[in-house]
């Protein structure tokens, strides 16, 4: 039972690098997007607002396909990236972190927000006094004191990463090796006759890696609560 | 030499004041809340932009409305000290000390650190995290580090009204040691007289925004013009005296002030000291005649300038004893006694009831 078969490795191992790569890439623009909504008062951030939360609302196989269309070898990104780079978006792990990516994104800037909007501008203003220009206070005050909420936010947009798989299926399809993570892996073996046992482990695999990110994410929200000296 | 005129406008409130703190000295700003003194604050700090802001800090400009210039606070090297501490939570209180020396890249020989954390007694408490920290360790650690952050210049708002009594008697007795040991200027925001009588040398009285009063202590709270604007105050004389001579056989000591010559318990003051006192109006009797045979050390003789009766049955009495002094009696003592504006009188006053707030 322990003993994980070459098809499991392949996809567990693909579905946490296309986990990570999500949760890495997504970090920076999610920080940024939190704070420009949380802080800034300008004309089209309800605009701003909505596409960011639009993933969260459209069918993922509709994200699926405007990725095609925008990150396809003719696509508007997609054509200059392979002309220019060589670089192939499209039915590769890139193109399945990019899919679950957008589909995170909301989650991710949503927890990173809410931690943002509730760090005490007070504080802020204290760091200004002593001598910090803005991006100093930001760096040494806002960010330490979010770090609770950027955790919290990584490890939904994991989570999410984890069982994307409208989106990925689409702009990605649904190759061994390449994008064929957890999710797709269970509705490959579906499709086979006989294919349940082998979809009963994939189901355990996908609930334990779940469960462990979940206690990973407690444990380390705890050490945090403390070094922030509130209840532990 | 901190000094500013500055104007700020929300809706139909508007502050407008100047002053100014030279070094050595402490300003208070007294008022109640909303009478605009944590917004001169925010001002000074560069929290907040003044409508019309002029204000320098020795050489330095901070602000100039004329010239568009508005430092930010980060460029006005003056530590502010809040009411609520705002200690950094994910620091320990060492850290938090020295947050401004690192932002301003002070070298750690360039700032008093161990001066501080022993003139505040925070030695214990470094290792320690704010979340720990009683209310008093919170404002001693947040003067601190508004103390090491390389301040030209403290403002102080509020920082003992969010403690109960017991932790205010604790912070207070380090804010004066601060005071006695720092040459550093303070602007010392409160409503609490009994912090302004112990700290500072100068006040401005705000009320709804617009300075009522502005001078040093005594002669503003001795303004009768001024009394309606500070509660808290009781019917008395704040006076600056020196010290002239030291009896320590007796434990006594005589003061000057103006004209006024007094005894008074002065255990641990120097020759040619300042002290403040409060002489309060009923702790103040009065005689037509020299008395004989009494305890009082006190014999003050001089002029009955003015009475009136209050509602009460009380009578206020101005005396001039070489300084206005004033002084409450019932009123069918001031009948018994006939006493009239004009008429010569000898006041009385215990050495014991003379209140030192300021050695």
């Amino acid at each position: 039972m322990l003993q994980l078969t070459p098809l499991e490795q392949e996809a567990l191992g693909l579905s946490l690098q296309v986990a990570f790569w999500c949760v890495a890439v997504s970090l920076v623009p999610g920080i940024l997007v939190a704070w420009v909504l949380a802080r800034l008062r300008f004309p089209g951030r309800t605009l701003l607002d909505g596409i960011v939360h639009l993933p969260l609302v459209l069918p993922p196989v509709v994200i699926g396909y405007l990725l095609l269309v925008v990150f396809g070898r003719q696509g508007l990104i997609g054509a200059p990236l392979y002309d220019w780079f060589g670089i192939t978006i499209a039915f590769t792990w890139r193109g399945a972190v990019i899919a679950s990516a957008v589909v995170a994104f909301p989650l991710l800037v949503r927890a990173i927000r809410l931690s943002l909007e509730a760090v005490d501008s007070g504080l802020e203003s204290a760091a200004r006094t002593l001598g910090a220009r803005p991006w100093r206070v930001f760096l040494t005050v806002t960010l330490p004191l979010m770090a609770p909420g950027i955790l919290a936010g990584a490890i939904l947009a994991f989570a999410r990463s984890l069982g994307e798989f409208g989106a990925t299926i689409t702009f990605v399809s649904n190759i061994p090796g390449e994008t064929r993570t957890l999710p797709l892996a269970l509705y490959s073996v579906l499709q086979r006759p006989g294919g349940d046992a082998e979809a009963t482990r994939l189901a355990i695999i996908s609930i334990v890696v779940a469960i462990l990110a979940l206690a990973a994410s407690e444990l380390l929200a705890r050490r945090l609560r403390r070094r922030l000296g509130s209840a532990p | 030499m901190l000094s500013w005129d500055v104007e700020k406008r929300f809706g139909d409130f508007a502050l407008t004041t100047t002053g100014d703190v030279a070094a050595g000295g402490v300003h208070a700003v007294f008022g109640p809340s909303g009478s605009g003194k944590s917004t001169l604050l925010n001002l000074l700090a560069g929290l907040l932009k003044g409508d019309r802001q002029a204000i320098r800090l020795g050489e330095r400009w901070l602000a100039d409305s004329t010239r568009r210039l508005h430092l930010p606070p980060e460029a006005r090297t003056l530590g502010l000290v809040f009411q609520d501490g705002r200690l950094f939570p994910h620091l320990s209180v060492a850290r938090n000390l020295t947050y401004g020396a690192r932002m301003r890249r002070l070298a750690p020989a360039d700032t008093p650190f161990g001066e501080v954390v022993d003139l505040l007694g925070l030695g214990d408490l470094l290792r320690r995290r704010p979340g720990g920290l009683s209310g008093g360790e919170r404002q001693r650690v947040a003067i601190g580090r508004a103390l090491l952050s390389g301040a030209d210049a403290l403002l102080l708002d509020e920082p003992l009204a969010s403690l109960d009594q017991p932790r205010r008697i604790e912070v207070l007795p380090f804010l004066d040691r601060l005071r006695a040991a720092n040459d550093t200027p303070m602007v010392y925001v409160t409503h609490a007289i009994d912090e302004v009588l112990r700290l500072a040398d100068t006040i401005t009285v705000l009320d709804r925004g617009r300075a009522v009063a502005a001078g040093d202590v005594a002669s503003v709270l001795n303004d009768p013009a001024t009394r309606p604007f500070v509660p808290g105050l009781a019917e008395e004389t704040v006076v600056e005296a020196q010290v002239r001579e030291i009896d320590r056989v007796n434990g006594l000591v005589r003061v000057r002030a103006g004209g006024l010559a007094l005894a008074l318990m002065g255990g641990g003051l120097a020759l040619g000291s300042t002290v403040r006192l409060r002489l309060a109006a009923r702790d103040i009797a009065v005689a037509t005649e020299p008395p004989c045979h009494t305890s009082v050390v006190n014999i003050l003789p001089g002029v009955l300038t003015a009475l009136e009766r209050d509602a009460e049955g009380r009578v206020h009495l101005d005396l001039d004893l070489g300084l206005p002094v004033r002084a409450i009696i019932t009123a069918s003592s001031a009948a018994r006694l006939a006493l009239v504006p004009g008429q010569p009188i000898h006041a009385m006053i215990k050495a014991v009831a003379v209140d030192r707030v300021r050695a």
